[in-house]
């Protein structure tokens, strides 16, 4: 098929991704028993985040430096239990700051 | 009543997932905008997909018109932890839960909503998810909207800063839980390890990032379910 059509692209993602969404909660209906399974399920959301996290925060922004900053920023911003928005707003700033004095 | 009630706490608890989207989606639209997206392709992939990781990968492809095919292919990699989450939230959803519901809640699975489905004691009912899903959304839908319309408006520096909001966000997600557990921390330090490891290692860093996350995903949280199976409640 030729490629090419944007529409034909954002078709094809939507229905990609939707269909992997949807599979497991629509067919899995029964409690899964096995502790090793349930385990393994409870795991996944914080292995996933932080592997796509670290190190890739220090890459987002123009100066590794302004990343490592946001790091720092947002990490301690979270330890002390502020909100998402209040520690995504406070990296962004962090960036913005450091920027500002190195570039 | 008690419908509305839980839709009203998916709401609450997803409005800052909204506000977090908002700032993230607006990077993802001037992004699409410099990629040749129209301003309305833009919106559409966002209100249609509602992916950060394989939206901004897809603007990649479109760009250097690859086939669709890898395009399905680098959907199904960096997308594939939404599988794993969608089989969590089946042990987590109210296990009574009708068919159109299950396939409704299934467009809201991203990080952020799974997280606070997550993070809620007891089951969960879909109009939780929905709550946090009409709030979400929107913000997802807007910020692209506006930051594909406002491209040629920002300043490099502005949009280099927003660059990193959705990784704060990630982080406000992982560090309370992994305040409280040890385990958690213990996950979350050595899938980071593993991340850095892949990304700078001389045979690891010709792995993808999509085939990275989900390796490193599947090998640490085997490991900890085998050394630290989770109590049953």
């Amino acid at each position: 098929m030729e490629s090419g059509n944007i529409y034909i692209y954002i078709a094809v993602m939507a229905i990609v991704t939707y269909i992997i969404r949807a599979l497991p909660l629509t067919l899995i209906r029964r409690e899964i028993k096995s502790p090793y399974i349930r385990s393994f399920l409870y795991y996944v959301p914080y292995a996933t985040l932080s592997a796509m996290t670290f190190p890739a925060i220090l890459h987002s922004a123009r100066s590794p430096w302004a990343g490592g900053v946001a790091l720092f920023t947002a990490l301690m911003l979270a330890y002390y239990g502020k909100s998402l928005l209040t520690v995504a707003t406070g990296a962004c700033l962090a960036v913005y700051i450091i920027e500002l004095a190195i570039i | 009543m008690s419908r509305f009630n839980d839709f009203r706490l998916g709401f609450r608890d997803g409005a800052p997932i909204g506000f977090g989207y908002f700032t993230v989606s607006f990077a993802f639209g001037i992004l699409a905008s410099q990629k040749g997206l129209s301003v309305f392709q833009a919106v559409l992939m966002s209100a249609t997909n509602l992916t950060s990781a394989g939206q901004f990968a897809a603007l990649d492809i479109i760009y250097l018109k690859l086939s669709y095919y890898e395009l399905a292919l680098t959907q199904i990699i960096l997308n594939l932890r939404y599988f794993l989450m969608s089989c969590a939230l089946s042990q987590k959803i109210e296990p009574e839960t009708k068919l159109k519901h299950r396939l409704i809640a299934s467009f809201g699975i991203t990080d952020e909503i799974f997280a606070i489905n997550a993070s809620k004691p007891g089951k969960v009912s879909p109009y939780y998810t929905y709550g946090a899903m009409c709030i979400a959304i929107p913000g997802w839908t807007l910020g692209t909207f506006l930051g594909a319309f406002s491209d040629n408006l920002m300043s490099e520096s502005l949009k280099s800063a927003l660059g990193v909001a959705i990784y704060g966000m990630f982080i406000a997600i992982l560090i309370p839980p992994a305040k409280k557990s040890k385990n958690i921390l213990a996950v979350v330090v050595s899938s980071a390890f593993l991340a850095w490891l892949f990304k700078n290692a001389p045979v690891l860093s010709q792995v993808s990032s999509g085939f990275t996350i989900i390796i490193i995903t599947i090998v640490i949280s085997a490991a900890a379910a085998y050394l630290r199976p989770i109590k049953e409640q």
